[in-house]
């Protein structure tokens, strides 16, 4: 993966190489879309939804299995975003429903970290690519492992103490759906990550604090969180 | 010292402006051989990290866009399957109504970069480019507005021709910029003009992502963004950086 000499986490797990490019698909939850009610039809957004809501998770975000989350001064708690997400192994350009799962190397769990923000009618940078926002779990798990990444189960623990569960069943946009109207427009290259959707209403986490993310199948992934952070 | 990266023969060089013999402006590979400038496939001029770009940063063109200037930089991100180089193609889809280009000043970072205060940021800029950032106004929505599907579009963001240094330019707070569709004047602008200057937006980003080399911020682009259809050559200026030309093409082309 490309980094800079200030970026020093490494993120390859073979035998699987990440390009350290993460995306992520917003509201892509049912969970998240019905979280906002009737404001969806208001102002600043006046409908919702029609294309999948991306954003990204820059190489300065991505950090490794353990690694703390710092929560920057003059923010009291941050949000966990767990996420399934797919980890593309060919180049993946205008792709059919029929040919999409294909496209995968595999699966991992991405921790989509965020000061919480509303509302999300500018893209939330200062909000969501502080570094060390994008905990990543240590291992691809290959595509074939996994029977079907529309059911499964995804869990949040804070402390020990099971705050959220989830299941990529609700996914507005189910896995290969995404990935069409994603690769419409937009070429995934192998190595980059694809988020696939958070639920709502997302555990909020302090300083002191420790999150685990368990996706049935695909693994753990722990990160403590620590303050006093610029 | 300007450096291009282009595809000749077979692999990629790095090449810097040259007179040919027949006086037309050419390029120098380092292994000697000069060539025409349409002699060889221009590449992005570096290996971008984090793009990152700026949007409403010239106060006219926040204006002619019906919005009030915003009181923290409109920022957002770019993935690296939309960069282009200098003399490439883009694509603009049957059926939308409004596609324009926005010329705009890139600056590279060549120093990692993390709390810099202002007085010291130029010192983490390693050159500029031009760059022209594409949109598709049709398919705006007001979710994270500016959306991907907008402004991070396969081959949709230019970059080019040359990565000059920093020492070359020493006030980029006082540059022109230019647009022409077509060789017709449609932009003009200059960098002096910007909301949010260079030191400030390293200032920003600094303040809570790491920059590291190679991480690029478009500074956004002033007002005269207009409408341009298959078959358009678009050339962006900017004084001292020289030109980059595109050519906007229809979907036929990818077989759509």
């Amino acid at each position: 993966m490309a980094s800079g000499p200030c970026i020093a986490v490494t993120m390859d797990v073979p035998p699987f190489r990440l390009s350290g490019m993460v995306y992520g698909a917003l509201l892509n939850h049912r969970t998240a879309l019905a979280a906002l009610g009737a404001a969806v039809n208001q102002p600043p957004y006046q409908a919702p939804p029609r294309a999948p809501v991306l954003y990204i998770k820059p190489r300065n975000t991505l950090a490794s299995d353990g690694a703390a989350i710092c929560v920057p001064r003059g923010v009291s708690e941050l949000e966990v975003g767990a996420s399934l997400g797919l980890v593309i192994g060919r180049p993946a350009c205008r792709l059919s429903l029929e040919n999409a799962l294909a496209h995968l190397a595999g699966y991992l769990i991405v921790n989509d970290v965020s000061v919480p923000h509303l509302p999300y009618y500018r893209p939330s940078i200062a909000a969501k690519a502080r570094d060390g926002f994008c905990p990543l779990s240590g291992r691809v798990v290959p595509r074939s492992a996994i029977a079907d990444p529309d059911d499964l189960t995804v869990r949040v623990s804070v402390d020990g103490e099971l705050e959220q569960t989830s299941t990529t069943s609700e996914l507005v946009r189910p896995v290969a759906k995404l990935l069409v109207d994603v690769t419409d427009f937009m070429t995934l290259m192998p190595g980059d990550i694809l988020a696939v959707g958070v639920a709502a209403p997302a555990p909020r986490v302090r300083a002191g604090q420790r999150i685990r993310i368990e996706i049935e199948g695909i693994g753990q992934l722990e990160n403590p969180v620590v303050g006093a952070c610029a | 010292m300007k450096l291009a990266r282009v595809a000749y023969a077979g692999a990629i060089h790095a090449a810097q402006p040259c007179e040919l013999a027949d006086g037309r402006a050419g390029v120098a590979l380092t292994d000697g051989r000069r060539l025409a400038e349409e002699a060889v496939v221009w590449l992005p001029p570096f290996e971008a990290g984090t793009v990152i770009a700026l949007g409403l940063n010239y106060a006219k063109r926040a204006s002619e866009l019906a919005f009030s200037t915003p009181e923290e930089p409109l920022v957002f991100l770019k993935g690296p399957g939309t960069l282009l180089g200098h003399r490439g193609v883009t694509r603009r889809p049957s059926g939308v109504k409004f596609m324009h280009y926005e010329c705009e000043l890139a600056v590279v970072i060549g120093r990692c970069a993390r709390g810099v205060r202002r007085v010291e940021a130029m010192a983490h800029v390693a050159g500029y480019c031009i760059a022209n950032d594409y949109a598709i106004r049709d398919y705006l929505e007001n979710w994270y507005r500016p959306n991907l599907r907008v402004k991070n579009r396969d081959g949709a963001t230019v970059l080019g021709p040359y990565l000059v240094d920093a020492t070359d330019i020493p006030d980029p707070a006082d540059l022109g910029l230019r647009t022409y569709v077509n060789g017709k004047l449609t932009q003009q602008g200059n960098t002096g003009d910007m909301i949010t200057g260079i030191p400030a937006l390293i200032e920003y980003l600094s303040s809570f992502m790491t920059l590291a080399p190679g991480d690029v911020i478009l500074t956004g682009t002033p007002e005269g963004a207009i409408n341009v259809e298959a078959g358009d050559e678009v050339v962006c200026e900017i004084e001292g950086l020289g030109r980059l030309q595109n050519t906007i093409v229809g979907d036929e082309l990818f077989g759509r």
